[in-house]
């Protein structure tokens, strides 16, 4: 049997007491960055995470060491690295692996980055809910410390590096990278306009990159082995490999890393065990609750990466691959995500604030038999007005998944409204 | 009143201080302090972290109804927090609530009147692989069944007793 799975940063899971340093460093680990601090300049640094082609995994895909490049470096201003560690998309859970079970990797991409972009503060926002991953990670950042790996003279090359462990407080939103910003600066989550970007004006004020906990931990892999190594994996848009999280209604649902570009079938059945209890596969969200749905059609030759999803009208999002089968009730689904972004919206602007209620409202309606005809036709119109009118892209990522259920799965939604009108005439 | 704060509770208040460089950055830190301590966020309590961090209280009280997991209403010993959204649904997530209202003999968003449990739902936490799930207190408690759930409110039940 060929080898389902190639790991850069899974190694470790599930491997008692691989949190510790001394099992980091009995495993090699600091190696790289000590190499790195006391032997190459910083740009050198981002131009191999260039190479590399690495693309930020937290939802967007945006080239790392592109993003990088970008970040200004004004006279007398201090730069900062934000971890997004918040990981709140659902069908989303693999942040939480890395900094349960490596957090050291974790750090040792920060330390890395940091050199690279001439930081020395650098945070981690993670979502308040996580316990086990927080206690984990900031025992890391202790050991750390007290190691000399972290503070004034990191590893003996004298550059000096702080890690500061935030913890937020409960909302989806905090997860949009600049909402993050002003809720490390101890405010609300609201998202700010952009631009400026965070890159010339992020965190109090200062230049400052925000990249995703998977994007990072893949930093010490790619310079002890080499930008074109990592390029090895994957597809030539898509470097790399990834965790992938397969929840939902199949046989063995979990976090496996594979390389970018298998095919969706393969994750699904050869990894997660197949759809469970025999049943036929119904639809399958490729990358967190944010993304547009795919029937099994759309999934037969689907290969996970940017490109591949994207040509199927979907995105390779956060990785959360969501499998449903043949008994669900795609009406009840798309209610259950439109409470969720209804609950979750910051309220800032009245377009996603208003509009992902009525969504909400309006298809819990038909659910429950109290809807209108030309329900279908007002749900199209109200996400109409509520995209491109928004700060951030929130309110798109409840329009965009509802325009696919209603697209792929129309005549359960007219099913619903049929019913209602029997009833009505009775 | 001024609000007091034993030795090590404001040792650690200053410890989030420090750790910023901006007092403000803190506010999210302070408040898990206050709420680790008081059970919830008190009135006081604001007014303390206002003065601590030399910000006006609205923007304290601002924070505190922003973000969902701060509470500025006493929960139950127990707070049992079941997620309810897409992936943990697909897996019973429903039953598992209905359930926990049965045997707990209140709705969601009600505390016992034992004080011992408050039952919330919540959304996606991070753990839709092993769904259903809730979070109590902070512990993740996953793969949920009816069955399960008994036991952990038996065990719950009988290590409120032995601490009381
Ligand atoms: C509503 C919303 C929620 C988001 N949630 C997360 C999240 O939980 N974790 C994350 O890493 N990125 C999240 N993002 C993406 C971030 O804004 C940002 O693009 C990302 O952290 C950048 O890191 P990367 O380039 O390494 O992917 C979210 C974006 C939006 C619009
Ligand atoms: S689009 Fe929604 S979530 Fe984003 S800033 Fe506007 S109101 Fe807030
Ligand atoms: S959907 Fe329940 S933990 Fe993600």
């Amino acid at each position: 049997m060929p080898e389902l799975t190639t790991k850069i940063l899974s190694n470790y899971f599930g491997v008692d007491k691989a949190w510790t340093y001394d099992f980091y460093v009995g495993h090699g680990g600091y190696e790289t960055a000590k190499k790195v601090l006391s032997s190459m300049e910083p740009d050198a640094v981002t131009e191999e995470v260039k190479t590399s082609g690495l693309r930020g995994r937290g939802g967007a895909g945006f080239p790392t060491g592109l993003k990088w490049s970008f970040l200004a470096k004004p006279e007398g201003k201090p730069r900062y690295l934000c971890i997004n560690a918040d990981e709140s998309e659902p069908g989303t859970f693999k942040d939480r692996q890395i900094m349960e079970w490596d957090p050291h990797m974790l750090i040792e991409g920060m330390i890395i980055s940091s050199f690279a972009l001439g930081v020395h503060t650098a945070f981690v926002y993670i979502r308040g809910e996580f316990h086990l991953p927080e206690v984990h990670l900031s025992q890391a950042v202790e050991e750390c410390y007290a190691k000399g790996v972290l503070g004034k003279d990191v590893l003996g090359t004298g550059y000096a590096l702080d890690i500061v462990v935030h913890r937020g407080a409960g909302a989806y939103i905090c997860g949009e990278e600049t909402a993050l910003l002003e809720s490390l600066e101890g405010k609300r989550g609201y998202p700010r306009l952009k631009p400026p970007f965070p890159a010339v004006e992020g965190l109090f004020g200062c230049p400052t990159i925000i990249n995703n906990v998977e994007s990072i931990a893949n930093i010490p892999w790619i310079l002890a082995n080499g930008g074109e190594a990592y390029k090895g994996f994957g597809t030539e848009k898509s470097p790399g490999t990834r965790l992938y999280c397969v929840s939902g209604h199949v046989n063995r649902p979990g976090v496996y890393e594979a390389e970018l570009g298998i095919p969706l079938m393969t994750l699904i059945n050869e990894h997660a065990g197949g759809v469970r209890g025999g049943k036929k596969l119904k639809a399958v969200i490729p990358g967190g609750s944010s993304t547009p749905v795919l029937t099994p059609e759309q999934c037969a030759d689907l290969t996970l990466c940017y490109e591949g999803v994207a040509a199927a009208g979907s995105m390779l999002g956060s990785g959360g691959v969501i499998v449903m089968d043949e008994d669900t009730d795609m009406v009840k689904v798309l209610v259950n995500l439109l409470r969720f972004y209804s609950h979750e919206s910051c309220g800032q602007c009245s377009p996603c604030r208003e509009g992902t209620g009525w969504l909400y409202k309006t298809m819990k309606n038909l659910l429950y038999g109290k809807g209108e005809a030309g329900e279908l036709a007002k749900i199209e119109d109200i996400a109409s007005n509520m995209e491109n009118r928004t700060v951030c892209p929130l309110a798109a990522a409840a329009t965009m998944p509802t325009r696919s259920y209603l697209k792929h799965f129309r005549l359960e939604f007219e099913a619903y409204l049929k019913q209602m009108e029997l009833a009505g005439q009775r | 009143m001024k609000k007091e704060y034993p030795a090590e509770v404001q040792a650690r208040f200053e410890a989030a201080v420090a750790k910023y460089p901006h007092k403000k950055a803190a506010t999210l830190t302070c408040l898990w302090i206050a709420q680790e301590t008081d059970g919830h966020v008190t009135l006081e309590a604001m007014e303390y972290i206002a003065d601590l961090l030399e910000i006006p209280v609205t923007h304290i009280y601002a924070v505190v109804g922003f973000y969902s997991m701060y509470t500025t209403k006493p929960l139950g010993k127990y707070h049992i927090q079941v997620c309810h959204t897409l992936s943990c649904e697909l897996m019973g997530a429903e039953g598992i609530i209905d359930h926990l209202k049965q045997r707990l003999g209140i709705n969601v968003g009600e505390t016992t009147p034992d004080g011992l449990f408050t039952l919330s739902g919540v959304e996606c936490l991070a753990s839709c692989g092993t769904a259903p799930m809730c979070q109590i207190n902070r512990a993740y408690y996953e793969n949920l069944t009816p069955e399960i759930v008994d036991q952990i409110l038996d065990q719950l039940r009988k290590e409120a007793t032995v601490h009381a």
